[in-house]
């Protein structure tokens, strides 16, 4: 005898799967195959061209001569957003000005010896460890170079650390 | 046109659902602030260009070049603040009328991505100036992103598209305020209101006498109406009175004092100033959305009766609870900032237990402290006792956003608003 489609349809059945539960299946399981597939594409897309990080080539910004920065002073370049700092022992260190709590510019007070971020009175002295919470983290900084007696200061790499250190300065 | 608005509504409304007290007219406020936003969004983007370069001229431009152009913006402006704080009143009053829960439940989880919605869609345009005040002000705020554990610092670089806010920050927020959110917003809403017809209409509590249905028109439309037009007359007096913030343009190199974030955000400022970023950003904001979106499906004994505040000793612990959670807050504040500072007294212990574990627990304490030696005597049943940590989250967060706003003035230390 000649199977009819009805036949096969309730052989499938009998085996607990039809075909057209099986193409249904396919189907659904192609629906959600997009839509993963769809919210996968689009947060790739957003956040690939987004998260920038700064790995700039070297970008060195000359800061001046050695000697025109004496000991325990302070300059403000607020073209490269850092303040040179430095110490009393003669060693040089580039302060990013972004405070190390949520990103407010610290400003440096010259009678106090300690910059202070004006949003929520973090301070920190002069060679960025914090001195007042909230903030919990010393100022990030630059890498300072010293060559022919010109000190520069690479404004491409932030660099960020938990406390000050000693190997973080430069000396001439 | 007629239609179209009888379309929206059903045929025949009951008499009680229309006296005003009911709803405040709330949800239908907000609805009409949307669209008054969405009119005057479309106004500003003629002028406006989102780039850091350009975007404070064009403001500049429309204020003081356009015809009306300060007036649009203004409206813009305050029909943004009037909008956050009719949905926030919205939000209460469905809660406290107990129009959450059973038929309402996946309703209620929508209303408050449609509260969140509103306020990044706020968020988002305080950035647009790019004047002093919106730059420090979105500054300080992503930055508290970067507390979150693990994805925090990417997820803010994702953002903001950079260390600091730049050009792609303006375009990123730009898109998602006059673009996304909208269009959200617009979707959402409409499908707020059918599941509210679902439900069959306000939930309403049994009266003794019978009442009627009577037609939607002109019973309701006309009520909106004029709700509507009263609505309108505030807010335009408020654009002719007081204009909408500019300050000079951004400047990366200097820090307003104090800076604070957008105001809606001064209550979690607040907590920061109080509790570690990972506790006052992440932990209690995350806890107190979580409670707020499981209200509907704790077990409850009896149905919602649609009465405010459920009961007269629902209005008796309400109240107290308020007054405790005012009294206790307010205490909290003063004592962290003039008596004790957690985190000073305790240098050696690790910032995230000295000012966050340790705070928190004393806040248990105390509220555990007022539920066993006063809140148990009332018996209250599990709606009620929900209800009473409603009370406690609600007037808590106005406490902190009021002090934030209000009393923050040079360098963040508490002040009176005067001296703001």
């Amino acid at each position: 005898m000649k199977k009819t489609g009805k036949d096969i349809a309730e052989e499938g059945t009998r085996k607990g799967i039809t075909r057209r539960d099986f193409f249904g299946m396919a189907w659904k399981g192609l629906g959600i195959l997009v839509a993963i597939e769809s919210v996968g594409m689009i947060t790739a897309y957003f956040f690939s061209g987004k998260n920038k990080k700064t790995t700039a080539p070297k970008q060195l910004l000359e800061a001046g001569l050695v000697d025109s920065f004496g000991p325990g002073s302070v300059s403000a370049f607020m073209g490269g957003r850092f303040y040179l700092a430095r110490q009393q022992d003669g060693g040089f260190i580039a302060l990013s000005l972004r405070c190390t709590h949520l990103g407010c510019s610290v400003s440096w007070e010259e009678n106090k010896k300690r910059f202070i971020c004006p949003c929520h009175s973090s301070a920190f002295d002069i060679s960025g460890e914090v001195l007042n919470p909230p903030a919990a983290r010393a100022l990030d900084y630059y890498p300072v170079l010293i060559e022919n007696g010109v000190v520069k200061v690479d404004i491409g790499t932030l660099k960020e650390r938990k406390s000050a250190r000693k190997e973080q300065l430069i000396y001439a | 046109m007629r239609t179209i608005f009888l379309h929206l509504h059903p045929v025949k409304v009951n008499e009680t659902a229309l006296r005003f007290n009911r709803t405040f007219g709330l949800g239908g406020m907000a609805v009409l602030l949307i669209v008054i936003q969405i009119i005057t969004g479309i106004l500003l983007r003629f002028y406006y260009v989102p780039s850091p370069a350009e975007a404070y001229n064009s403001v500049l431009f429309l204020k003081n070049q356009v015809l009306f152009g300060q007036f649009i913006r203004n409206i813009h402006y305050w029909s943004g603040v009037f909008l956050l704080l009719i949905a926030f009143l919205h939000f209460l009053r469905v809660f406290f009328t107990g129009a959450y829960r059973d038929s309402r439940s996946i309703n209620w989880l929508f209303g408050l991505f449609l509260l969140v919605l509103i306020v990044f869609a706020n968020f988002t345009g305080y950035l647009l100036p790019w004047d002093q005040l919106a730059y420090w002000a979105i500054t300080v705020s992503t930055n508290i992103i970067g507390y979150l554990p693990v994805v925090g610092e990417s997820l803010r670089n994702s953002i903001i598209g950079g260390m600091e806010l730049n050009a792609d920050t303006l375009q990123t927020f730009f898109t998602f305020h006059t673009a996304l959110f909208p269009f959200l917003l617009i979707a959402i809403v409409l499908y707020h209101f059918w599941r509210v017809r679902k439900a069959g209409g306000v939930l309403l509590p049994e009266t003794p006498g019978k009442s009627e249905m009577v037609p939607v028109m002109p019973n309701l439309v006309f009520r909106e109406f004029i709700v509507g037009l009263v609505l309108m007359a505030i807010l335009l007096i408020f654009a002719s009175l007081f204009n909408a913030p500019l300050l000079e343009k951004a400047n990366p190199s200097y820090s307003m004092n104090p800076t604070k974030a957008p105001w809606y955000f001064a209550g979690v400022q607040e907590l920061l100033m109080h509790f570690h970023p990972f506790f006052a950003a992440f932990i209690i904001p995350l806890s107190v959305i979580v409670f707020l979106a499981w209200i509907p499906f704790f077990k409850y004994n009896e149905p919602p009766n649609g009465h405010w505040f459920i009961s007269g000793k629902g209005i008796r612990s309400s109240k107290y609870t308020a007054i405790f959670a005012t009294v206790a807050t307010l205490a909290g504040i003063l004592f962290n900032a003039y008596v004790l500072n957690f985190e000073i007294v305790m240098q050696g212990i690790p910032a995230l237990i000295s000012n966050g574990i340790i705070p928190l627990l004393i806040l248990f304490l105390l509220m555990g402290g007022y539920y066993q030696f006063y809140l148990k005597g009332f018996r209250l049943s599990k709606a009620e006792l929900v209800q009473a940590v409603f009370v406690f989250i609600v007037v808590a967060f106005i406490i902190l956003s009021l002090t934030g706003i209000f009393f923050r003035g040079k360098d963040m230390e508490l002040t009176f608003p005067w001296n703001v």
